[in-house]
Order: C-alpha cells, then structure tokens, then sequence
C-alpha cells in the first residue's frame, strides 16, 4: 500500500497548476503503461502528448477524464484531488458520488468521436447541459447554436450524426464537450479517424479554440506539424515516461534525447 | 374420415373468436410483464454487486431450463401450499411472464453488449448519472437491435398460451378441448384453432419486421 500522507489533500500557493499529476502509475496486471509520472498543466496551457504507439500518452487523458482508474499517485485538478478524496486529512479513493463531482471541469473529444447516433447535432450538444447541469431547455439550446456556429455547424444542426461526415462529427463533439463549459479539454487524436482532406476542418476548429479562448487543453496526435504550430508546450512520452518536453521549437527543433530523435525522424521518414 | 361440416364450424367460431380475445389478453399481458421484467433481470445482471448478478443469473438459467409448463403447474398448484393461492388467470400471467421475462432478459443483454464502449466512455465525459447513461443513450442504443428477439417472443408467448389450458385458463385451446368434450367433434375445432393462429402470427411477424425498420428511422440510426 501507498502512503498516502506525502501527497497533499489540496494544492495551495500562488501558481497552483490546472492540472497535476504526481507521481502516477498505471499498470494492467504486470504491463507498466505509466511509471510515476509527474506532469503540470498550467492555467490556459495547450500541452500536447506526442509518442510511439503503446507509449502511455492516450492512457494519460483517460485517467485524467476518470475512463481509467490510477494505480498508484494521486491526480490533481485545479488544486483539488480527482481521483481521490479527503477523508480524516488524507487522502482515500474517491467514490463514485466524489468522482462525478469532481470530473465536471473536464471535457473530452474522442479519436471516434462517440457522438449520440440516436440524437441530432444540437441534441446532442443540449443533452449535457439539459441533463447534467440543469439547464432549461431553451438556454441550452441557445448555448449549443453559439457553439455549432462557432465550429461552423450550424446549418447541419437537426442531423442525425449517420448524415455527417467524420470532420463534421468530431466538429459536432467538441461543441457537444464546450457546451458543458470545462475548464480542461482533453483532444485523444481526434484526427486520427478522418480522412486526410477534412482533417484541416478540425485542426482548424482547434486553432481557433487555442487562438481565442483561454482553456487548458491537453491533446495527443499524431499530427506533428500541427503539433508544432498551437502547442505551448510538448511532451515526449517513451515506455511510460515523459522522455522529453519543451517548447515545440526547441523539441522538434533540436530535440535533446536520442529517442526523440530516432522518433522524430521515423514520423518525418513515414510523412 | 374426413367430414369436414361447415354447420358444425359456423356454430363454434363464436365460441372460438371469444376465446381468441382471452388469448390475446393472456398474451398480451404476459408479454406486458415479461417486457419489464427483462429489463429488470437484464439491468440487474449488469450491477457492480458480484451477488445480485450471479443470484440473478442463476434464476434466469433456472426458468430457461425447466418447461414452462412446470412453471405454470408450480405456481399454480405449490404456491397454494404456501399460503399463495391465486386465480388460474393470475398464476398463468405469472408464470408466463416470468418465463418469457428470462428469455427477454437475454435479448436485452445481447442488445446492451452490442452498444459501443465508447459511448458509456462519452457519457460519462459528459458526467451524465448512471440512470440518465441507461435511459436517455444506451437503452435507445440497445433497443434496434433487440427488436427482432423481442418480437420473435412476442409470437412465442402467443404461440404458448395453450399451456394455461391445463390450469383451466379460458383460452383458444381449453375452449376447443371443451367443445370436443362435449361434442365429440374434434377435427373443426382444433383445425379452426390452428388457422386462428396461423391467421395472427403471420401478420404479427410482418408487421414487427416493420416497426423494427420504423424505430430504426425514428432514432435515425440506418
């Protein structure tokens, strides 16, 4: 068992991260995916997780959306503990009740998007809001037209998502993630499952998100040049571990590490 | 020797189509009970608790493997034992509720399980309540896909009524064993039976088939 008395009930001081990971593991029986990991995000920070496949850095915003239980460490949102709770001034497991609580300021987009195929664009954008937050119906409606405008799917709004293409899907859910209002945006590839000539439609989307609000965005893709463009900063993650990390001119630039190195030039050889 | 007589047939059909009405009624209402009672053995399987799952499993493979009609005479003739004593109506919705519930049970688990992970992963990024997850994505999800099951035991339970004849349910068969009885005539009474339902299951196959395709338009998922 962990001691769990080295990790703090809450963070305090002045520049107290959005997002803090300390010292987490995760582990499928003997398959150590993250070893220990420690990772600030800051307030209004894009940090962007690159890596070869099976290098961990999907699991780290699984975890960070509770999709995956940690096995050991403790993650911290906005100064307050997500996976666990304080019980007797330290901290124990949360439960289910603590758990729904705390993962309302996080959002995230998926590699398939997972939108409702039984609901249109705008309800599945109002179904949060509706259902979670409690917002009246024509509120709710009202703040998903503003973000289906805004990712420039208005006019597609009473389509089914088996009607859309997967660029207008993904546009679909990150205005369906926004509508809940997150302070942390977690992007798990979400171009990925596209088609190379709508990838543009969404990165675009991102951009614009990056260029004009202050979110805390955390995102893995495999898109490097985009990557280097919106990026604040850059992680390289190898085997569980944070190999290396910087400023995306600094890592794609002149990365440090012969790993990234060796990765780096692999997905250049590959494009 | 085949002496059909059309005299004998007219003089029964009132009898029969009354009992025709009962027949639906019991289907109806065993289907009405084993609908909601599926979905109850089906949702209870799906519990974090290891005991209600497995307890509830173990029933559901209990009434899967023992005849209905033993179901029925158990209900009907120990429960009395027991301080339960209930009408042949009663016992019989019971007993076929119960028995269909297990099957439909299964059909529902089918449905659920064929619903991608990612939506539950969606649901709970948007933190919807676990309730909330089940009614409003996932049981809409799973319901197209259950249809075809649904409705294939909607036939069945109509098909199988005539075992509450042997509790003395006034159906289409304990009618035609009650004018053969009296009769003597057997051959139109249970050919009538065999036509009446023939006559309503082959529509209610068809027309399944099309309320299938109609919630699937509904929920636009093609």
């Amino acid at each position: 068992m962990e001691d769990m008395s080295q990790y703090p009930t809450e963070l305090s001081g002045p520049d107290v991260p959005m997002v803090r990971f300390m010292s987490v593991t995760k582990s499928y029986g003997a398959l150590t995916v993250l070893d220990s990991l420690d990772l600030d995000v800051s307030e209004g920070e894009m940090v962007t997780v690159i890596g070869p496949s099976g290098s961990g850095k999907t699991t780290v915003l699984r975890m960070l959306m509770t999709l995956e239980t940690i096995n050991g460490g403790v993650i911290y949102v906005d100064g307050k503990p997500l996976t666990h709770m304080e019980k007797n001034g330290v901290l124990v497991r949360a439960d289910a009740k603590y758990l729904r609580r705390a993962r309302s300021s996080i959002g995230m987009c998926f590699q398939h998007f997972n939108l409702f195929p039984h609901m249109t664009a705008i309800q599945n954008c109002m179904e949060g809001p509706v259902q979670v937050l409690g917002l009246p119906k024509a509120e709710a409606r009202e703040r998903s037209e503003e973000l289906l405008s805004m990712v420039g799917m208005i006019d597609k709004k009473d389509q089914h998502p088996s009607r859309l293409s997967g660029g207008q899907q993904q546009r679909v859910a990150i205005a369906r993630a926004l509508a809940m209002r997150p302070k942390v945006m977690l992007f798990d590839e979400v171009t990925s499952a596209l088609d190379p000539e709508v990838i543009g439609e969404v990165t675009g989307v991102i951009r614009k998100l990056v260029a004009e609000h202050n979110l805390t965005m955390l995102m893995v893709t495999h898109q490097m040049g985009f990557a280097r463009d919106i990026s604040d900063r850059v992680c390289f993650f190898y085997q569980g571990k944070i190999e290396e990390q910087g400023a995306p001119e600094s890592l794609f630039g002149n990365p440090q590490r012969e790993r990234t190195q060796q990765f780096l030039s692999a997905v250049k050889a590959a494009d | 020797m085949f002496d059909w007589r059309w005299d004998f047939a007219f003089e029964i059909l009132p009898r029969l189509l009354q009992a025709t009405l009962n027949t639906l009624a019991a289907a109806g209402v065993g289907y009405g009970i084993a609908v909601v009672l599926g979905l109850v053995f089906a949702l209870a399987q799906r519990t974090p608790s290891r005991i209600v799952t497995m307890v509830v499993r173990e029933c559901v493979e209990f009434i899967r493997s023992t005849p209905l009609v033993l179901q029925i005479f158990f209900v009907f003739f120990v429960g009395p034992q027991f301080g339960i004593r209930l009408s042949p109506w009663v016992a019989g919705m019971i007993a076929i509720g119960l028995h269909y519930s297990a099957y439909l049970s299964e059909v529902y688990r089918g449905g659920l399980d064929s619903v991608p992970k990612g939506q539950w992963e969606a649901c709970t990024a948007l933190n919807l309540s676990t309730t909330k997850t089940y009614f409003r994505v996932i049981i809409p999800q799973a319901l197209p896909p259950s249809l075809a099951g649904m409705g294939n035991y909607l036939v069945g339970i109509f098909k199988d009524t005539p075992m509450l004849s042997v509790i003395g349910v006034a159906e289409l068969m304990q009618a035609a064993n009650a004018i053969g009885g009296s009769t003597y005539r057997y051959l139109e009474p249970y050919t009538m039976v065999g036509i009446i339902f023939l006559a309503i299951s082959l529509p209610a196959a068809g027309m399944i088939k099309l309320f299938e395709a109609w919630v699937r338009k509904k929920l636009g998922m093609n």
